[in-house]
């Protein structure tokens, strides 16, 4: 096993003038390993997500990134372009809303080649090779390269934002809500993709939700949090068939059975 | 236990454990559910656990897979050659264990709907980094052993029987050759015939050396896979 972690958070700490966002939240992720968020809404884990994904800036605290490269970085002291540059090359970024990681008034296959093109690939032919692989890779006919986005069902969209997020290798992948606003029966696709994609690729994923049946399938770990905090954090099986907290203990009893 | 099998090391060895749940709920009751158990288990040994319904059975091998928190006391299982103490591992090193070293049959079939069953039988193998076509292969192997035939292979469970959903969660903890299994009811809702098939890989997973713990509702199968026999009562471990 490796003895570095990926992505490492200490106390780390949102505030929006005297509400908390997220408060002292620690944890380590190892590479390869899938961390679900999960609590109510205005729990505090979009903040948390925002910040582990540095489109926030924290409060206090500090996320410490492994790169490629072996060298471990405080994502916080990096300037504004070489924190653009981790975001282009090392992660990736899943949106609730496919409308908002995807360009909507240019083509699919545009959509996951100006990933490529972002990071230097120039080569029409391999780009659209490699727009093409995606496509497939998440089970979007190629066919429909040359299609809008805006043309695409719900599910198709989330797929295609995963693509866009895909092409350039990325090592670590943030999402929210990323089965959010689809049908149930595109959901379990999409959960299955999601999932395989982790394994095959040995992505690390951070996914904020508040489905705890979402959180089963896909993630080894899981984070509780409550108020900003996070008040319970252990395996997934462990943490809803064994929940310590009280506040986990009425969010797995919630669940209403089918 | 024979001569051969006190020779070799423990695979699992469970020190003074405890278990006790507390329902936040229910006005902070407490439940009990184990109380200072010793246990060990070598390899090629199947130790079958008894007790009535409530004794803490389930508790004992959630413990033992890290799905439960142990309360206190230790959970060693040997892991890539070393003793890991369950109870107090990392959860990414629980992870590892259970994605080379630790098989859990337990009475529910849990996975992402619509998925079909080969796919899910192959699905530790794959984890475990196999290639997809041996995968393939040895998922086939065990469901046709376990007499699941094969045009339900492409299907997803949901619609399964009982006993097919429960030999499809057999063939999952079963397709790779876990060194500790843990069992918990797996012959239930099982007939006669497949019980028999199940009886027979957990009588091979003990000759290849594996280390079992396990629970049976059934009595005929649990005798029949026993090297050795425990018994839970509520609150204490009796020999």
């Amino acid at each position: 096993m490796t003895e570095t972690p990926l992505l490492q958070a200490t106390a780390l700490t949102r505030m929006y003038g005297k509400r908390v966002g997220c408060r002292d939240v620690s944890f380590d992720l190892w590479p390869g390993e899938v961390l679900g968020v999960v609590g109510e809404s205005g729990s505090g884990k979009t903040t948390l997500l925002n910040c582990l994904s540095a489109q926030l800036e924290p409060s206090g605290g500090e996320i410490l990134y492994t790169r490629r490269d072996g060298r471990q970085v405080d994502i916080f002291a990096l300037s504004e372009g070489e924190r653009r540059l981790l975001l282009r090359t090392e992660w990736g970024l899943v949106r609730q809303n496919p409308r908002d990681g995807l360009r909507m008034a240019v083509s699919a296959g545009a959509n996951v080649g100006e990933r490529l093109m972002a990071v230097g690939a120039r080569h029409y032919g391999d780009i659209r090779g490699q727009a093409r692989h995606w496509l497939t890779e998440l089970e979007i006919d190629a066919e429909r390269i040359d299609d809008l986005p805006r043309n695409f069902s719900g599910g198709m969209q989330q797929r295609l934002q995963i693509a866009r997020n895909l092409v350039t290798s990325p090592r670590l992948v943030f999402m929210d809500e990323p089965t959010g606003g689809l049908d149930v029966s595109v959901q379990a696709r999409l959960l299955d993709l999601i999932r395989r994609l982790t394994r095959d690729l040995g992505l690390a994923c951070i996914i904020v939700t508040h489905d705890l049946g979402v959180v089963r399938m896909l993630s080894h770990r899981l984070l509780v949090m409550r108020g900003g905090e996070v008040v319970e954090a252990g395996l997934t099986d462990q943490v809803l068939d064994d929940p310590q907290h009280p506040y986990s203990q009425m969010l797995v009893s919630s669940i209403l059975p089918v | 236990m024979s001569a051969m099998t006190e020779q070799t090391d423990p695979m699992i060895a469970i020190q003074g454990l405890h278990k006790t749940f507390t329902l936040h709920t229910q006005n902070g009751a407490t439940i009990s559910a184990l109380q200072s158990l010793d246990l060990t288990v070598s390899g090629g040994e199947c130790v079958v656990v008894r007790g009535a319904s409530g004794a803490g059975k389930s508790s004992l091998l959630r413990c033992v897979y890290g799905n439960y928190r142990a309360g206190g006391g230790a959970i060693w299982v040997r892991h890539q050659g070393a003793m890991v103490d369950v109870a107090k591992a990392e959860p990414r090193t629980i992870l590892d264990m259970r994605r080379t070293t630790m098989g859990f049959v337990s009475q529910f079939l849990r996975v992402i709907p619509r998925i079909p069953t080969l796919d899910l039988v192959m699905e530790p193998l794959l984890t475990a980094g196999r290639s997809a076509e041996e995968a393939r292969e040895q998922a086939g192997t065990i469901l046709t052993h376990l007499n699941l035939p094969q045009r339900l292979w492409s299907l997803a469970p949901a619609t399964f029987s009982g006993g097919e959903q429960q030999r499809v969660n057999i063939a999952r903890a079963m397709v790779w050759d876990y060194p500790v299994l843990l069992l918990d009811e797996p012959t239930a809702s099982l007939d006669r015939e497949n019980r028999a098939a199940v009886v027979e890989l957990i009588l091979a997973a003990r000759s290849r050396g594996a280390a079992i713990l396990g629970v049976f509702h059934d009595r005929e199968a649990g005798d029949a896979v026993a090297t050795d026999t425990i018994e839970l009562r509520a609150n204490r471990l009796a020999a």
